[in-house]
């Protein structure tokens, strides 16, 4: 006997742009207040309260950026690439539209995860790069974005681009393990993971706490720029429909 | 407090310069990150509001000249 599954119903009004649009415009203020507290007091405890490391001295205060940039850089690709398969399978709007709003945010968080540890490892390991395992995996990150943000605006039918662009992010997914695992598998010069799901990290609780709340508070903005990318896209692509046109009426 | 006076915290025990720069290229990327869409979506409602108008003045003429 064959088991029929439906999708429940909120996950197809999802790929309502107009739901998407209405709900955003309830969620932005919530994470957008969020992202500027946890930011803030993140950057504060971070800069001015944290002890200093006792091999690194000062610099190492970068870690208050370069962690979260790393880690939501690599969110954020995943998400570009749950949204691709979205849009392939059910064909969803919204989620090709999210999809394509990842793409340059990501290349920027990948930029400023590079340049921040480009800059951290000139007085800590004296140099500003090395073709190390994981610095080059993330650089691989940076291109498969570049290469998805291109996809999307190269080709002029929206539909075959966003086919295209989840391909290749399904494609490139492949990375994500690699660079998780990539301080394990090879001997490298990038220090492990700060944070693991199993264990305690190996750095004081005034050091880590902080770090704690600039990685949700990098979440948090990140949910307020995606959600800002996506209905600028809404809007650009429903522009014809009845509702957009009440809007620009009432602007 | 960590540091024991202003120029020490400007300074981050010479590595003042790294750390710096570090933070202002975020502060750079992460408000890039939230003013180009805001700025995306004011421009989108001036061309709608303009394109809006444009169609009802050219509707009223076409209704004036029988």
């Amino acid at each position: 006997m064959a088991i029929s599954w439906k999708m429940p119903k909120w996950f197809f009004q999802l790929g309502s742009p107009r739901w998407f649009y209405d709900i955003s415009s309830k969620l932005l203020p919530i994470f957008a207040v969020a992202a500027a507290l946890l930011l803030l007091v993140g950057v504060v405890w971070g800069l001015a309260f944290a002890p200093q490391d006792y091999q690194q001295g000062n610099s190492f205060r970068i870690i208050y950026i370069h962690v979260p940039a790393a880690i939501l850089a690599q969110s954020c690709y995943m998400l570009m690439a749950v949204a691709g398969a979205i849009n392939l399978i059910w064909k969803m709007k919204v989620a090709d539209m999210v999809a394509k709003s990842c793409a340059p945010l990501g290349a920027s968080i990948a930029v400023l995860a590079l340049a921040t540890g480009a800059i951290w490892g000139k007085p800590t390991w004296g140099t500003w790069w090395v073709w190390d395992a994981r610095l080059t995996a993330m650089l691989i990150l940076l291109f498969l974005y570049v290469g998805v943000y291109s996809l999307h605006h190269a080709i002029e039918n929206e539909v075959n681009a966003g086919k295209a662009g989840a391909v290749l992010s399904l494609v490139g997914l492949v990375n994500i393990p690699i660079i998780k695992y990539s301080v394990e598998w090879w001997n490298t010069l990038h220090q492990s993971s700060t944070f693991k799901v199993t264990e305690r990290p190996a750095m004081p609780a005034e050091m880590w706490i902080p770090l704690l709340i600039m990685v949700v508070g990098f979440y948090c903005f990140f949910a307020v720029s995606l959600m800002l990318r996506t209905r600028a896209e809404i809007l650009e692509r429903e522009k014809r429909s009845g509702w957009v046109r009440d809007l620009v009426e009432a602007d | 407090m960590y540091f024991d006076s202003f120029a020490d915290f400007i300074a981050m025990g010479g590595h003042g310069l790294y750390v710096w720069l570090c933070y202002g290229i975020a502060a750079c990327v992460l408000s890039f990150n939230i003013l180009s869409p805001l700025l995306k979506k004011r421009h989108f409602f001036n061309e709608q509001t303009r394109r809006l108008r444009r169609e009802r003045r050219m509707a009223e003429q076409e209704q004036g000249t029988p």
